[in-house]
């Protein structure tokens, strides 16, 4: 495999009245994990059922209820442990988050504050060819979902659906490795990337299977460098956590209007108070959630309605080993395999689909360039149009292998494939058929193209005295040909006969 | 370790209790007998001793990712004192 | 066909093979005498007409031929089991009106094996208490008095109800929980057999918890042999309780041999409190002469962190219950506060849950959100489930040693006048449970068993602590010492 080294970005710096600043941006995303039922009860995951619908007597804390737990979302979150290089422990527990909220309806939530099930990992979040992030990961533990307050349909009262309460979630905590609103926007793309790979979350953001909350402290240059050597948070910033962000627009928005916020606080002589603000889209803004003198007070304690997790290292492995190729690796495969640029790589790498498609084109015309200039430029703009995932493409990867290999076959020009392509995609019919039913097979014949030549050249003799002085003007002859063969003539053909009759 | 009433006020409030000012003295003087009982648990040596996790010992039991329950909103608010259009009603919670 | 309330399971389930009753019969019996024991208020909701419907039922099933055990044998059930349909409020406000869609795993068993519910039992609200006067139903009252005294006396808590209503013959037995000795400490009050079996061994699924990693349930009888035969009924391995133990369930009726020959009980020296009782003393002394004389070795043990238990127990017991009782909050069922002009959510919940929990539920849950809170979790939580570890290591070292049970007594004292504690600061109520609470904290097996009277008529009971999983072992040592014992009085019917 290709051995790709990275230079990371520059931090990002924001100028403040009186000095530049720095960011430091930790996240916990909170991934849903893909199962059919919930983590501790059989009730369904199904988005958007009615009310109250996939509820279990234990979603809904019923009085002597008790958790059973879901062997598949452990799989999942040791899935994504692997695929986020990190650590797995063989042994974890399940604690309670003790707070009352009217859609947490235990009172508590159960989660694993003192033993995750997964350690220490990282992620490489790609800012560009040869540049990247290399973000810590710190943990993932598994989580019960809350359900949902509906705020509006009553003036006086919230209603409260619990269908998502109890599903299971990742929480994925990284270390505050990321330095910019872009690069957190591109953790999260990456992250969800990943996730997606594995199969582990659909990272559906507008439904809120991928949510993130966001840790936003400011430093003066400088600074992290300190921290990063010694691990000594005293050397950042006070951080305020922006809560449940689903959209990777808002994420960069509140970002930008937090790190202004603290650094105006700052500059005035004042403290950051760390506390969770949440974030008005409406009015690009974030707001305090809750003071200091309210702060939670969780009192975790180990879940006594459960045993400590512990999973067998020969599962474990067993999961590692049927572990998908991952975007990275594939992306470093492409380039190495077919010679594709790293932009292009990474295009194609984004998610599986797209990677699929394009594999199934080169399959089908063995050309990986072309095979990638025709997916990025062609297929991609033409589905863009059309608002058409690559999924559900109407043209199949063997049409536009079969396009492309006409024009390796020198059958139609690169032009004339273009045609070819928009008839495919919107008939569904075969390329080589289209070819030959329209008539587009390129003319090669050069008899046919030099009595083309021969006549332009009679009708034309003041352009040929001029190109004999003005050899560029070659091009202009070949035009012409093209013209009268109505473009079928074969362009390298065309551009021999012309230099020859032309004497260039 | 000695409460007060202001200690005995915030413990009312983080467990959801409403107490009334005048029975907060009382309460802190109930919550020091209590915790005083307690204390006795400091003469133990409890160096290098692991805190129980289960008290018997055993493997974790799983359930397979499959759909079991659920579909029954009737019997999952038939015992709500407020449920309104398949939801639990709740005074309006301001975030 | 009178009395036939007064019968054992085993008296009864021979009558009913042997086509001498019906259960119907039985079930009629017990409904006259709770109809006519309101005085004790052990019952505090009654199903009559499941009752007969369960009778009839089993009464098809029995004359068919091959029915279990228990098949038509007409129980009370304490009400912090879940029954469908049926009330179930755990003897709180909180909880008023609150009928689950669901049946407890451990009636369930019992009603799959044919038994007939009666009713349901008072309690201490949430099983907190050892007295039953912290019910939203009022006290529960023993059946037994002191002499010629009419005061009213408790029938110990937290299963006050279901140990009144055994002894009383209001039916042939009782369900019962016990989270720090709410089955032996009422079942010693009113001369009665209770067992907790072996954390694990019943599904605590559909059981109102109150401290999860402490509560068991288990049956409250006239006798051993019913203990056994009810017990095996109750247990067994439950896919829905992930504490639920995947073990086989002995036939523990047939363990009952009453031969104890060899048997090593030892004697913990730890549990000669000061001040204890000289009936008490003298009691336990008895009871192990009786073991000796059975054939069994009487060994002196040392349990050194017997001391420690009941604070352990009550810092451990209140933070799971904190956690466990935060979900009483007025939104998804039972009792909501009526709320003044301009009150939300937070004034709701606090509202709430100052009229819905008595006040001894309030004084727990917030010592347990107290211990649990940031800065002291470590100095109260950790370092009682520290001490917790050494409390079943203690244990641990005596079997290791090759004693096969552990021989105390039951009680500090015999049932105590109701309202006689309530002036005392709540640690003065915590010591009942001072011999009973370290089998919780071990996880153990522990059955009391009715041994004697004291000077004013009132029963005493000795407790044995058996091996994890050795239920069977332990009945068949509580079986022998039953039959040394002789205990065969009777509170005399005053109700």
């Amino acid at each position: 495999m290709l051995d790709l080294t990275y230079e990371p970005p520059k931090p990002k710096v924001i100028s403040g009245a009186k000095h530049d600043w720095e960011l430091v941006i930790g996240m916990e995303v909170h991934a849903q994990v893909s199962s059919n039922s919930k983590l501790f009860s059989g009730a369904s995951t199904q988005f958007g059922a009615e009310p109250n619908s996939n509820v279990a007597f234990v979603d809904a804390a019923m009085p002597g209820m008790l958790p059973v737990i879901n062997e598949f979302c452990v799989e999942q979150a040791v899935r994504t442990g692997l695929g986020l290089k990190a650590q797995i422990h063989l042994k974890s527990a399940f604690d309670r988050k003790n707070y009352f909220y009217p859609d947490l309806p235990q009172g508590y939530q159960i989660s694993q504050l003192y033993e995750p099930i997964v350690g220490e990992g990282e992620i490489l979040v790609d800012m560009g060819p040869g540049v990247a992030r290399k973000v810590r990961i710190e943990r993932i533990h598994l989580e019960q979902d809350a359900g949902k307050s509906i705020h509006d349909m009553d003036p006086n009262m919230s209603f409260v659906d619990l269908n998502r309460t109890g599903v299971a979630l990742m929480e994925i905590v990284s270390r505050p490795d990321i330095r910019g609103p872009e690069e957190a926007a591109a953790y999260v793309t990456k992250l969800r990337q990943i996730l997606r790979y594995l199969g582990t979350c659909d990272g559906n953001m507008q439904n809120g299977n991928l949510r993130a909350d966001v840790n936003v402290s400011i430093c003066r240059p400088g600074q992290y460098e300190k921290y990063m050597e010694t691990q000594d948070f005293s050397h950042l910033g006070t951080r305020c956590e922006i809560k449940n962000m689903n959209s990777m627009r808002f994420i960069q928005a509140a970002i930008e209007y937090e790190a202004r916020r603290q650094i105006k606080i700052v500059e005035n002589g004042g403290t950051v108070e760390q506390e969770t603000r949440l974030y008005d889209p409406d009015k690009n803004e974030t707001r305090s959630m809750r003071s200091k003198e309210e702060a939670h007070d969780y009192r975790y304690f180990p879940c006594p309605d459960l045993l400590p997790l512990e999973i067998e290292q020969a599962w474990v492995d067993d999961i590692a080993a049927n572990l998908p190729e991952l975007p990275d690796e594939k992306k470093a495969r492409f380039m190495g395999d077919y010679g594709l640029t790293e932009y292009d790589a990474s295009v194609l790498t984004a998610d599986t689909d797209s990677a699929g498609y394009f594999e199934d084109v080169v399959a089908a015309c063995d050309d990986g360039k072309l095979a990638a200039n025709w997916v990025i430029n062609e297929l991609f703009g033409r589905l863009k149009t059309d608002e058409k995932e690559i999924s559900s493409s109407p043209l199949s990867p063997a049409q536009l292998g079969g396009i492309i290999g006409l024009i390796k076959a020198d059958t139609i020009s690169g032009k004339i494939a273009k045609d070819v392509f928009e008839i495919a995609y919107t008939s569904g019919r075969d390329p080589k058929e289209i070819v030959e039913t329209e008539g587009l097979k390129q003319v090669t014949d050069t008899g046919a193209i030099e009595a083309a030549l021969d006549q332009i050249i009679a009708d034309n003799p003041a352009q040929v005295e001029k190109a004999k002085v003005n050899p560029k003007l070659a091009g202009w002859f070949v035009g012409q040909v093209m013209k009268a063969t109505g473009g079928k003539a074969n362009p390298k053909a065309v551009n021999q006969l012309v230099q020859q009759k032309l004497g260039l | 370790m000695s409460i007060d009433k202001d200690t005995a006020a915030k413990v009312a409030k983080l467990a959801r209790i409403k107490v009334e000012e005048d029975q907060l003295e009382a309460l802190a003087g109930e919550f020091n007998a209590v915790l005083g009982f307690i204390e006795q648990l400091n003469e133990v040596d409890v160096e290098g001793v692991e805190p129980m996790v289960s008290v018997t010992p055993m493997r974790l039991k799983r359930r397979q990712d499959v759909v079991t329950d659920g579909g029954m909103q009737d019997k999952i608010l038939s015992n709500a004192p407020d449920a309104r259009e398949g939801f639990f009603a709740v005074p309006k919670v301001v975030e | 066909m009178g009395d036939l309330n007064k019968l054992t399971i085993a008296e009864a389930r021979d009558k009913l093979r042997a086509g001498d009753v019906t259960s119907l019969e039985l079930t009629e019996a017990c409904l006259n005498a709770i109809d006519g024991a309101g005085a004790l208020n052990a019952f505090v909701h009654h199903t009559p007409e499941i009752a007969r419907e369960q009778a009839m039922a089993a009464d098809e099933r029995i004359a068919k031929g091959d029915a279990p055990a228990m098949c038509g044998i007409p129980l009370g059930i304490k009400d912090l089991f879940c029954t469908k349909g049926v009330p179930s409020q755990a003897a709180s406000k909180i909880l008023d009106g609150f009928k689950p869609e669901y049946e407890s795993t451990v009636t369930q068993n019992l009603f799959d094996a044919g038994s007939v519910m009666l009713g349901k039992l008072n309690m201490d609200e949430f099983a907190m208490g050892s007295s039953n006067e912290t019910s939203v139903y009022g006290n529960a009252v023993n059946p037994w008095r002191r002499g010629n005294d009419d005061a009213a006396l408790t029938p110990g808590g937290s299963s006050g109800g279901s140990a009144s209503a055994v002894a009383a013959d209001l039916c042939l037995a009782a369900t019962g929980t016990d989270t720090g000795g709410s089955i032996r400490q009422p079942a010693a009050f009113t001369g009665i057999t209770g067992i907790k079996p072996t954390y694990g061994r019943c599904s605590r699924w559909g059981i109102v918890a109150f401290a999860s990693s402490l509560d068991q349930a288990g049956p409250m009888t006239k006798s051993v042999r019913d203990a056994a035969i009810m017990l095996e009924a109750m247990c067994g391995h439950d896919p829905k309780d992930s504490t639920s133990a995947d073990l086989p369930v002995p036939d523990f009726e047939a363990l009952l041999t009453g031969d104890i020959k060899g048997k090593k009980i030892g004697i913990p020296k730890e549990y000669r409190m000061d001040g204890m009782p000289d009936e008490i003393e003298k009691l336990w002394t008895d009871g192990a002469e009786m073991l000796r004389d059975a054939g069994a070795e009487i060994v002196d043990i040392s349990l050194p962190h017997t001391k420690y238990a009941l604070p352990a127990y009550y810092v451990i017991a209140p933070a799971e219950a904190s956690s466990n009782l935060a979900r009483y909050d007025g939104v998804r069922y039972g009792h909501r506060a009526r709320l003044a002009q301009g009150d939300g959510i937070t004034e709701m919940y606090e509202k709430t849950r100052a009229e819905g929990f008595g006040h001894e539920v309030q004084r727990r849950v917030m010592v347990g959100t107290y211990v649990l809170s940031a800065g002291f979790y470590d100095a109260y939580y950790n370092r009682a489930r520290k001490v917790r570890t050494l409390i079943k290591r203690d244990f641990e070292e005596v079997f290791a040693q090759g004693i096969d049970a552990i021989l105390t007594p039951a009680t500090p004292s015999a049932a105590f006048g109701l309202g006689e504690m309530s002036e005392a600061d709540p640690v003065a109520m915590y010591l009942n449970d001072v011999f009973t609470v370290t089998v919780n904290l071990a996880g153990l097996p522990g059955v009391a068993v009715p041994a004697g009277l004291d000077k004013q008529g009132l029963p005493l009971g000795l407790q044995l602590i058996g091996r994890p999983w050795e239920e069977g072992d332990l009945l068949n040592l509580a079986y022998a010492l039953e039959g040394a014992a002789g205990f065969v009085e009777k509170p005399g019917k005053w109700w």
